[in-house]
């Protein structure tokens, strides 16, 4: 064989090579993984559609029950927020107001978040640690608290899916800035005395100490 | 400013006066057990001599001393400090950059502001899996050794918590430029473009958003849209050289320029292909910006060109007429700044400073402008432009359109009102 024909053969070779590696990944770095190795990760629910939600069901009376061992303590029996812990119900009505109140109740848009949010984060102290049971359950007296589910309810993956949330339509999809218009005026741009609306920072005392930390 | 005014002891205000000199004390007391003779100032002033000091006249201790060095001794004023009353846990809690003690575009790695939502994990880098699925041709795991091999890039980028400034929506209330504005960072990532990693699964025809989800205790989730992460998104394993601290997603986080910073997801461990959002509680409950009419605005990822001065600042305030410098940072979500006016008449009229270049897109941009302050009353402003042609709006501007209950997203122009004695005030004018 010359030493051109080896040349082409040799290239050929490295291109069909090449192609192969195309087709198969650009760096052929990592590995490839099933969806059945992925399952103990694969937690996300499709908040629109609750894709993703797993077998199982549960009660608002159950829930109750797992509510107020698991998460009253913080949230309190209701929902209603023990001091400062966050209120998980209420508030319908009140997003227009100069206080508004934003609660799974008032504000979520979506039900299947709810199952999301708690299973993969609740209890805060022991995140992760909830069956698919009793989260379905948990998800029940939650709604239920909010006037969503009645006191006989039982939620499994199709009614949480089904469930329409009051705040449904209560998003604008889609960033609408920049919302505001300033002109960059270098001279004159404001007439007479400068106005103070706003003079409280020193004396509100809501500022930390700056001591330095030893 | 003049230089000794960087120091905790120069502080001359009530207070902040007797801690600056507590430090002063303890600082020196501390060396003492060090360097037992250190005795004396070094002179040179009010017609005194210099001295030789003691540290001029003994060894100091030699090199790997300390095998990870940290900053001097006198700097301990220097920290991250957070607002008590702000959060119920400090799990789920935020805490602030010391924007008034830091010079340049670098924020160093242990002063960078902290927002997690179920506390810090310690992860074993080698146990730390990254997996993409979801519409994808072949899903793949990648441990921390298969993502160092791939191609690498480094960017300096800001990173902004969007509820920046968000105490402030509806009048001034932090005495102090850290708990005011600090809720940002500048720092180089180093990493894999995210677009590397899914051309390595091959994205399938149809999908339009990915899931990113963290490996902490929050198991946090943010949807993004797969135009953004094919565009300039990172997933980064360094920061400012180094390995990511801790606090800022030890060993992977995702790098997403320009835009809020929880979407940034630290702790990165899975990254899942859809053809929608997810719609889950951080970009619906949370996020999400509560109109007056009721509404609320979804998937406002950009933080809008925001800038202030750091220099001088209430933790920084004047210390006698004369000759200083009006110091501070601008940074834009959309680009590079492109200008920054700086007003002292409270907006009537304005200059334009001196940019410190390099400019960099979506980065921190050191703005200044040489001042001379005759012991008058002034208010101090400064307004970013950025390279899009966005000016940053007034406060009254932006209340005008969102109301005041948005919580998020407020890059309004601030006001610091320096006083005949030099202490400054955060004030909101008209
Ligand atoms: C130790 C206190 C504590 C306990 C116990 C606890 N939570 Fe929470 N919960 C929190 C905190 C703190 C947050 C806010 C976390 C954040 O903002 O990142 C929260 C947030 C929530 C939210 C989101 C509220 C919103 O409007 O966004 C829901 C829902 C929730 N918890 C449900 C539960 C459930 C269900 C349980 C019991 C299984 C539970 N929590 C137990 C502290 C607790």
């Amino acid at each position: 064989m010359s030493r051109f024909s080896s040349f082409v053969l040799a290239a050929a070779g490295l291109l069909a090579a090449s192609v192969a590696a195309a087709q198969q990944r650009g760096y052929g770095i990592g590995h490839k993984i099933t969806d059945a190795q992925i399952a103990p990760w694969n937690i996300d629910i499709g908040g629109e559609d609750g894709k993703g939600l797993p077998p199982g069901k549960g009660s608002v009376a159950q829930g109750e029950k797992l509510f107020i061992e698991q998460c009253a303590s913080c949230h309190g029996e209701f929902g209603e927020g023990n001091g400062r812990w966050p209120e998980l119900m209420g508030g319908q009505g009140t997003l227009k107001d100069a206080d508004p109140r934003k609660t799974i109740g008032s504000f979520w848009p979506w039900a299947p978040t709810i199952f999301d949010y708690v299973r993969r984060t609740m209890p805060f102290t022991a995140p992760q640690s909830l069956s698919n049971d009793e989260t379905y359950a948990i998800v029940a007296y939650l709604l239920n608290i909010n006037d969503l589910l009645p006191a006989d309810g039982v939620l499994d993956a199709k009614s949480l899916a089904a469930i329409k949330m009051p705040n449904r339509d209560g998003f604008i999809v889609g960033d609408p800035r920049p919302d505001v218009k300033a002109e960059p005026c270098m001279k004159d741009c404001k007439q007479g005395q400068v106005k103070v609306l706003s003079d409280l920072a020193k004396s509100l005392g809501v500022t930390p100490d700056q001591k330095p930390k030893d | 400013m003049p230089p000794d005014s960087q120091k905790g002891e120069s502080m001359n205000t009530g207070r902040r006066g007797f801690f600056g000199r507590g430090l002063a004390v303890g600082g020196i007391a501390a060396l003492a057990v060090q360097h037992p003779k250190i005795a004396a100032a070094s002179g040179g002033l009010d017609g005194k001599p210099l001295e030789v000091p003691d540290w001029t006249k003994m060894l100091g201790p030699g090199v790997t001393a300390a095998p990870y060095g940290s900053p001097s001794e006198f700097e301990k004023n220097v920290v991250r400090r957070n607002v008590p009353w702000l959060t119920v846990s400090e799990q789920a809690s935020i805490n602030f950059t010391p924007l008034h003690e830091l010079d340049g575009i670098i924020t160093p790695s242990g002063l960078c502001f902290e927002r997690h939502h179920g506390g810090v994990p310690a992860i074993e880098p080698d146990l730390h899996r990254l997996v993409i699925h979801g519409m994808v041709r072949q899903p793949l795991v990648f441990t921390m050794s298969d993502l160092v091999r791939f191609p690498s890039v480094s960017r300096i980028h800001f990173l902004e918590c969007p509820a920046n400034g968000g105490m402030e929506w509806k009048g001034a209330q932090m005495a102090g430029v850290q708990f005011s504005h600090g809720m940002v960072h500048c720092c180089e990532w180093t990493g894999v473009r995210l677009s590397t990693l899914l051309d390595e699964a091959g994205v399938a025809t149809g999908a339009k958003w990915l899931l990113a989800e963290g490996a902490d205790a929050a198991a946090m989730t943010r949807s993004i849209p797969l135009d953004k992460a094919l565009d300039d998104v990172i997933v980064a394993y360094s920061q400012n050289g180094e390995r990511i601290r801790p606090e800022q997603g030890y060993p992977l986080r995702l790098i997403v320029p320009g835009w809020e910073g929880n979407v940034q997801v630290k702790w990165l461990r899975r990254i899942k292909l859809g053809d929608r959002p997810w719609q889950h509680r951080e970009e619906t409950s949370k996020y999400t910006d509560l109109m007056p009419d009721g509404k609320a605005r979804q998937f406002t990822f950009v933080q809008e060109a925001n800038s202030v001065i750091t220099a001088p600042c209430p933790e920084k305030p004047l210390q006698a007429k004369g000759a200083y410098e009006v110091r501070g940072i601008a940074w834009s979500g959309r680009g590079k700044i492109s200008r920054v006016d700086v007003s002292l008449d409270g907006g009537a009229n304005w200059q334009s400073a001196e940019l410190q270049t390099p400019v960099l897109d979506k980065c921190l941009t050191r703005f200044r402008l040489p001042w001379r302050w005759q012991g008058e009353p002034v208010f101090l402003q400064s307004r970013a432009i950025d390279e899009t042609g966005y000016v940053q709006p007034t406060i009254e501007q932006l209340r005008h359109v969102r109301g005041v209950n948005s919580v998020y997203h407020k890059n309004s122009i601030h006001t610091w009102r320096v006083n005949q004695d030099g202490s400054i005030d955060n004030v909101q004018i008209l």
